[in-house]
């Protein structure tokens, strides 16, 4: 065994995301906040605004529900256990930043993809068709990736105040979500708004749920995998190494 | 390889305050090494830069030979730490606490389980091992941490202060398994403030102030020069001069508390007699008069008198 060698480090990073499930998903407020609130906001749509079709609904619904739980919990766990003094049993432990980072991206990726399998099935339970299952399923996986590199990239400011980090979160995550054609069709945004959302990954997630239960899309569907993975690497390079950087900072 | 840790010209400044000041030592396979001083001495500071918690802004530490910033992984792999503060994740349970740390080294399932089991028998742990550790008391904690720092059987083991504030009998109990590991060869680096936990346990002892070492040696070496050191207190009916006092041989330092004034002195029977030789000559009366024990500041005050700057 070489501890430093890559698959050791990944499997030490399991041990990270099973932890990370343990102690800040299986939570019962956690959960509830996962499923209700997709279910309460998906409401909210369908009373707000009764022109626009059930399959884009849904659509935006399933891309905002990956969104908020794969980034809901994850910024905030570098704060409480810099705050509980349990990141420092982990940085004196045999296991690098790097991998650290990428457990708490494992156990963020499985909430997010947990919780949108149900908004996927309260859509199938309205009588949506499911047109292209395996692009949707591949859409989730990337997307769900690429969220929680987003998760952890807003956990880099070194701060041990969990609260600074959620409203910092929230500000930036909000925004993204207005930009991304959750609430406007692509179709319908101005030239500038356009440019905008090519910048956000949650554009190109949305773009492949809308593909898969209407048959209609905006950009080419290789094009918006191309730009998930695209996006996952260059984010989860990014919050690897602005993490390794800031780390000595929370001790 | 002789020398488990090998420290060069270490040094961390946090903002103004150098914590540690360019210090150099080693710690010889299988010993117990003290890292003795009063708070604020810079000892957790260096704790944690030998363990690769924060990065030293200049100097190297070599652990069991591998460089603690160019291979960390390595280095940790091979040495197990309980920090100053208790840190178990307080919503897991002992087992999972423990499992957690094996899954973290890469130990085999089958050995960590069987190894978590000793280890919490030896610590009397092993009835609470599905409670969570919120519910643990601090001794409880301390202990926990303890064997999850000895469940991949390190060579080296790092301790910051681990008995600081503990009830008598986890205090005990982990002195003891100190002592144990030490017969099967586990070198240890120890931090402590007290003198007499270092002085039972320790081969040698670096008494470290401000961030400097300003003694290191075996522990009679340092307490042949700590014993000679007493302390006297007295106070007078009136007002007498500080310098006077200061001046009465075999007076090291006087300091002054309310009407009280303490003397550190090498010979105490020589001081007495002046002192009353003192009294009479400025006319007061000596109201109390009591010698004390030498205390850890009197020893510090000593040994860095002693070491040029
Ligand atoms: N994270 C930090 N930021 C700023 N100053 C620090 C920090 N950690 C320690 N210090 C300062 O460094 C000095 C040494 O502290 P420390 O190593 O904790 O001493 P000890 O463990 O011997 O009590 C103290 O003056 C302390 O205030
Ligand atoms: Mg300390």
């Amino acid at each position: 065994m070489n501890p430093a060698g890559f698959s050791e480090q990944v499997r030490r990073a399991w041990a990270i995301a099973r932890k990370d499930i343990r102690i800040y998903y299986i939570k019962g407020p956690v959960l509830i906040f996962g499923i209700f609130m997709p279910v309460f906001l998906f409401l909210a749509f369908l009373m707000g605004s009764r022109q626009l079709p059930l399959a884009f609904l849904v659509s935006g619904l399933v891309g905002m529900a990956l969104f908020f739980t794969a980034t809901a919990v994850s910024p905030a766990i570098f704060p409480w256990e810099g705050q509980a003094k349990t990141l420092e049993r982990l940085a004196s432990c045999p296991i690098t930043v790097e991998a650290i980072v990428f457990g708490d991206m494992i156990a963020s990726t499985l909430f997010g993809i947990g919780i949108t399998l149900i908004t996927v099935i309260i859509g199938l339970a309205l009588g949506l068709p499911l047109l292209h299952a395996i692009t949707l399923g591949t859409g989730i996986l990337l997307a769900a990736c690429c969220f929680s590199a987003i998760g952890m990239l807003l956990a880099v400011p070194p701060t041990n105040t969990p609260s600074n980090i959620m409203m910092l979160s929230s500000l930036i995550k909000f925004p993204m979500v207005f930009i991304s054609g959750i609430f406007i069709p692509l179709e319908q945004m101005p030239p500038w708004g356009l440019a905008l959302a090519a910048f956000s990954p949650l554009t190109y997630f949305t773009d492949i749920v809308r593909y898969s239960f209407t048959g209609t899309n905006y950009f080419p569907v290789p094009g918006d995998v191309a730009a998930l993975i695209l996006f996952t690497i260059v984010l989860t390079a990014g919050t690897m190494y602005l993490h390794k950087r800031t780390m000595p900072k929370r001790m | 390889m002789s020398e488990a840790i090998e420290v060069t010209d270490l040094t961390k400044i946090f903002g103004t305050t150098v914590a540690v000041d360019h210090i150099s030592f080693s710690v010889k396979e299988g010993e117990i090494f003290g890292f003795l001083g009063p708070n604020g001495a810079g000892k957790t500071t260096t704790t944690r830069m030998l363990t690769g918690v924060i990065p030293p802004d200049s100097g190297s530490a070599l652990i069991l030979d591998h460089d603690i910033q160019h291979q960390p992984v390595m280095a940790k792999q091979g040495f197990g730490v309980v920090p100053e503060t208790s840190n178990a994740y307080a919503d897991l349970t002992a087992w999972q606490n423990l499992m957690l740390m094996g899954d973290l080294y890469g130990l085999p399932h089958a050995h960590a389980s069987d190894r978590a089991s000793d280890l919490l028998k030896t610590l009397g742990l092993l009835e609470r091992r599905d409670q969570k550790v919120q519910a643990y008391s601090k001794g409880m904690k301390q202990r926990l941490i303890l064997a999850m720092a000895l469940l991949h059987k390190p060579g080296l083991l790092f301790l910051d202060e681990p008995t600081s504030g503990l009830d008598v009998q986890s205090s005990q109990m982990i002195l003891s398994l100190l002592r144990d590991l030490s017969q099967e060869g586990t070198t240890i680096f120890l931090t402590t403030h007290n003198m007499e936990e270092a002085n039972r346990l320790c081969n040698r002892i670096a008494i470290i102030r401000s961030g400097k070492i300003v003694a290191l040696d075996a522990p009679e070496k340092l307490k042949a020069a700590i014993d000679r050191l007493h302390r006297i207190e007295v106070s007078f009916d009136r007002d007498i001069p500080a310098n006077g006092l200061a001046r009465l041989p075999g007076v090291v330092h006087v300091d002054r508390t309310g009407d009280k004034w303490q003397i550190t002195v090498e010979d105490r029977d020589l001081v007495i007699r002046s002192l009353v030789t003192f009294s009479q000559q400025q006319g007061a009366v000596i109201v109390t008069l009591n010698t004390l024990a030498p205390s850890l500041d009197d020893a510090f005050l000593r040994l860095t008198r002693e070491v040029p700057p």
